[in-house]
C-alpha cells in the first residue's frame, strides 16, 4: 500500500523564498547551501528522499533475517533481509507513539518489539502484535498500523538503493553510465565481488556537500595531502608512491576526471599507472605486512603473484554516485548528513572472497590481511586532514559578508573538455567542472516539489 | 611474539605475518583472568611507572623517547569493534607497525599535517591498572583505563582502556603491543590523528 504524505513534507518551509539561480551560479555558490539550516531541512526531502539514496551493502545482510540500521537522510532505517529474502528499509519507528524500535547496529531477528509499549512487528514490516488489543476499537489488520518503509529499494551488484520518489527512473537509469565504473571496480575482484569488513569511521563538524564536494577534487591533492605524500616517499624505494603522480602538472597527465550525469562523477588515475600486472602495487605506499607477504606471496604464485598483489592495491579511482555513495580506493565510502554543519563520513573496508577458486583461500586470506592495512593508510594519514580542512570551510563562513565559494577551475575554457556521445564530460584531473555540474543538479532538484510516498504492507 | 627478524623494522615490515596475527587474535582473547592477577605491588607499580611514562611523553610529544619504552618490532592496534575483531579480515581504526609509527611521527613534523597543525594539547590520565601473568615469565599483559583530554580549537575527551603486552628483553621490559580499546571505536570518530 502506498501512502501519500498530508501536507508539506517541509514543515515551515523556510527555503521556500530563495532565489535558487542567485545561490547556484554558473562559477560561485552561495555560502547559505552549506550553512543554513532550511536548506539542508529541504535536501532532506528533495535530495535525500527524492533521488537514489544508497542504504547498505548486501554483503552487511547475507542471510534470510539480517538486519542493520542505517539511515535515509535523517530518517532512521531497520535495512533487514526479510524471512523470505527481500530487502526492506524498514522505517525505524513504533507507528504508535513514534519510538524506535531497534537500537542495536545490526543482528539477526524475525521481528521488531517496541520497548516502550511492546508493540512488535514481523521483519517484513507488518504489525504482529499489540499488548491487551482488547482495549481498543480499531481493527489492527488495518494497513495504516504496520510499519512504513522505503517504497522503491533495489540493488545494483551488491549496493543497496531506495527512494522515496514514485516518480524516480529506475536505479539503474539513474546510475546510467557511472555503471561502468563501477563494473571495473567490481570485475577487477574475484567473482565480481567484494565484502563489506568494518569500517574507518569519520565524522567532521561541515555540511555534507564539502564531503561530496571533495569526492572527485584532483586540485587540492598535492596540498592537503601534502603530508601524506612527503611520508609515503621518505624513502627512496625507486617508485614514487601513492597519490605522487599529482605533482608537476597532472592536468597534463592522462589521467582525468568525468561527469556521467545525474550528480554522478568519477575521477579516473588508471591511466597514470604502469598497465602491467603489479603495476598498482609498485606505488603502493609501504604498509604493515607489506615485505612479508608479498615475498610469501612471490614464492607461491611466481609469475602470478604480481596480479595478486594488485588486488591488495588501492583501486586508483574516486566513483561518486550522488548524493552519498563514494568507491575510493577498495573503500565504500558513505556521506551520512547529521545537521547542516555535521555529517559522518564512513569508509568501509572492503576484502575479497575466493568466489571461483582460482586463487585459493590461503591467497585469499594473505591477500585480504594486506589489503586491511593498506585501506587503513588513507583515512588515518590523509583523510584527516582533509575533514580538517572541511571543518575549517565550514568555519570560515561564518564570515556572513564574504558570501561566495568559488568553483571555476576550468570555466571559461572550452579545450579543457571533450562530451561522448552518453553526454558524459571529460577534463583534466584538477578541474572543477564535476563540482559545477553536480551542483546543477543539485539546484534543479532543490527547485522542484518531490513526490515522496512511504509503503506499508497492505 | 615472533622472534625479532634480521630486517630493520623501521624500513621494513616482515615480521607482520600469520604468525604474529594469530598470536595477537589468541593473545588478545582471554588474557584478564582474575587467577592470572599478578599481587606483587612492586611488580604492580613498576608497569603503572612504565604507562604512566608513556602517557607523559605523548602528552610531550616526545616521540623518539616514547618509542624506546617499544621493542624493535611492535604493533599499535586501535581495533574498530568493541571485541577486537580479526585484523587479517576487518580493517582497524589503525594497526601500525614500527615504520607506521614512525611514518606518523614524521608526518606530524613535515608542518603540512593540517589535522594536527598545530598540534593537539594533550593531558592523559592512566588508572586502574593490573597487571596479568601470561604462560610465558618473561611476558606481561598489562590493562589500563585512559582518558585524554585533548585541545584542539575545543576540548573534548577521549576514553576507552588498553592492553599493553610487555616482554623482558636483556633485562628491560618492552611493549610488544599496544591495544588501544576506544569506548566509542565502531561510532564515527571526529580527527582521529593523534597517538593514543
Amino acid at each position: 500500500m502506498l501512502e501519500k504524505i498530508s501536507g508539506s513534507p517541509v514543515p515551515i518551509g523556510t527555503a521556500a523564498h530563495y532565489d535558487w539561480d542567485e545561490l547556484v551560479q554558473e562559477d560561485r555558490v552561495h555560502r547559505l547551501i552549506y550553512a543554513d539550516p532550511a536548506i539542508f531541512a529541504q535536501e532532506m526531502t528533495h535530495i535525500f528522499g527524492a533521488v537514489w539514496v544508497y542504504l547498505a551493502h548486501e554483503s552487511q545482510i547475507p542471510n534470510d533475517n539480517d538486519f542493520l540500521t542505517g539511515k535515509l537522510g535523517l530518517r532512521p532505517l531497520i535495512i533487514v533481509r526479510d524471512s523470505e529474502g527481500k530487502i526492506r528499509a524498514l522505517y525505524n519507528r513504533c507507528t504508535h507513539r513514534g519510538t524506535t524500535l531497534c537500537r542495536w547496529e545490526k543482528g539477526n531477528s524475525k521481528s521488531f518489539q517496541c520497548p516502550y509499549h511492546g508493540w512488535s512487528y514481523l521483519n517484513t514490516g507488518r504489525l504482529r502484535g499489540v499488548p491487551w488489543p482488547d482495549g481498543y476499537a480499531v481493527d489492527f489488520r488495518d494497513p495504516k498500523f504496520n510499519l512504513a518503509q522505503v517504497p522503491r529499494v533495489e540493488s545494483y551488484r551488491g549496493f543497496i538503493f531506495g527512494t522515496l520518489n514514485s516518480q524516480a527512473p529506475s536505479l539503474t537509469d539513474y546510475l546510467g553510465p557511472i555503471k561502468k565504473p563501477i563494473d571495473e571496480w567490481l570485475d577487477r575482484n574475484p567473482g565480481g565481488k567484494v565484502v563489506v569488513c568494518e569500517a574507518n569511521r569519520l565524522k567532521f563538524k561541515g555540511n555534507w556537500k564539502l564531503a561530496y564536494d571533495n569526492s572527485a577534487d584532483g586540485y587540492h591533492v598535492i596540498y592537503s595531502h601534502r603530508s601524506l605524500i612527503e611520508t609515503e616517499n621518505r624513502f627512496n624505494t625507486g617508485y614514487e608512491k601513492g597519490m605522487s603522480f599529482y605533482q608537476n602538472s597532472p592536468d597534463k597527465a592522462a589521467m582525468y576526471v568525468a561527469y556521467t550525469g545525474n550528480g554522478h562523477h568519477y575521477k579516473d588515475k588508471r591511466p597514470n599507472i604502469e598497465k602491467r600486472a603489479g603495476g598498482l602495487w609498485a606505488i603502493e605506499s609501504l604498509h604493515p605486512g607489506m615485505e612479508h607477504y608479498a615475498e610469501k606471496l612471490r614464492a607461491k604464485l611466481g609469475d602470478k603473484a604480481e596480479a595478486a598483489l594488485d588486488l591488495a592495491g588501492s583501486e586508483p579511482v574516486n566513483i561518486n554516485v550522488f548524493p552519498n555513495l563514494s568507491l575510493l580506493g577498495n573503500h565504500i565510502q558513505v556521506i551520512e548528513p547529521v545537521s547542516f554543519e555535521e555529517t559522518n563520513a564512513v569508509w568501509y573496508g572492503t576484502k575479497i572472497e575466493d568466489v571461483d577458486g582460482t586463487l585459493g583461500a590461503d591467497v585469499v586470506a594473505d591477500i585480504n590481511a594486506l589489503r586491511m592495512r593498506t585501506q587503513e593508510g588513507f583515512p588515518n594519514l590523509g583523510e584527516v586532514d582533509d575533514i580538517t580542512n572541511f571543518e575549517q570551510i565550514q568555519r570560515g563562513l561564518a564570515c556572513l559578508e564574504d558570501e561566495w565559494i568559488y568553483m571555476n577551475r576550468g570555466l571559461g575554457m572550452p579545450e579543457r573538455f571533450r562530451t561522448d556521445e552518453q553526454g558524459v564530460i571529460y577534463g583534466p584531473a584538477t578541474d572543477e567542472v564535476f563540482m559545477r555540474e553536480y551542483i546543477k543538479e543539485w539546484k534543479r532538484l532543490m527547485m522542484v516539489e518531490p513526490n515522496l510516498v512511504v509503503q506499508r504492507e497492505p | 611474539m615472533a622472534p625479532q627478524t634480521k630486517h630493520d623494522p623501521a624500513r621494513t615490515s616482515y615480521y607482520v605475518s600469520d604468525a604474529l596475527y594469530q598470536e595477537l587474535v589468541e593473545g588478545y582473547a582471554d588474557w584478564q583472568r582474575d587467577e592470572l592477577i599478578v599481587e606483587d605491588p612492586r611488580v604492580c607499580a613498576r608497569f603503572h611507572r612504565l604507562l604512566d611514562r608513556e602517557a607523559r611523553l605523548l602528552d610531550q610529544l616526545k616521540y623518539e623517547e616514547w618509542l624506546t619504552l617499544y621493542a624493535p618490532e611492535f604493533v599499535y592496534w586501535v581495533p574498530s569493534t568493541p571485541n577486537g575483531g580479526d585484523p587479517r579480515r576487518e580493517v582497524a581504526v589503525t594497526f601500525d607497525d614500527r615504520r607506521r609509527v614512525e611514518d606518523r611521527v614524521f608526518r606530524f613534523r613535515t608542518g603540512y599535517a593540517w589535522s594536527q597543525a598545530p598540534p593537539s594539547r594533550t593531558v592523559r590520565l592512566i588508572g586502574n591498572v593490573e597487571v596479568f601473568k601470561t604462560a610465558k615469565p618473561t611476558m606481561m599483559m598489562v590493562r589500563s583505563n585512559f582518558f585524554i583530554s585533548e585541545f584542539w580549537g575545543e576540548t573534548r575527551t577521549l576514553t576507552g582502556w588498553a592492553g599493553h603486552r610487555i616482554v623482558e628483553m636483556d633485562g628491560v621490559w618492552k611493549i610488544v603491543a599496544k591495544q588501544v580499546n576506544l569506548i566509542e571505536c565502531d561510532q564515527s570518530l571526529r580527527n582521529p590523528s593523534i597517538i593514543l
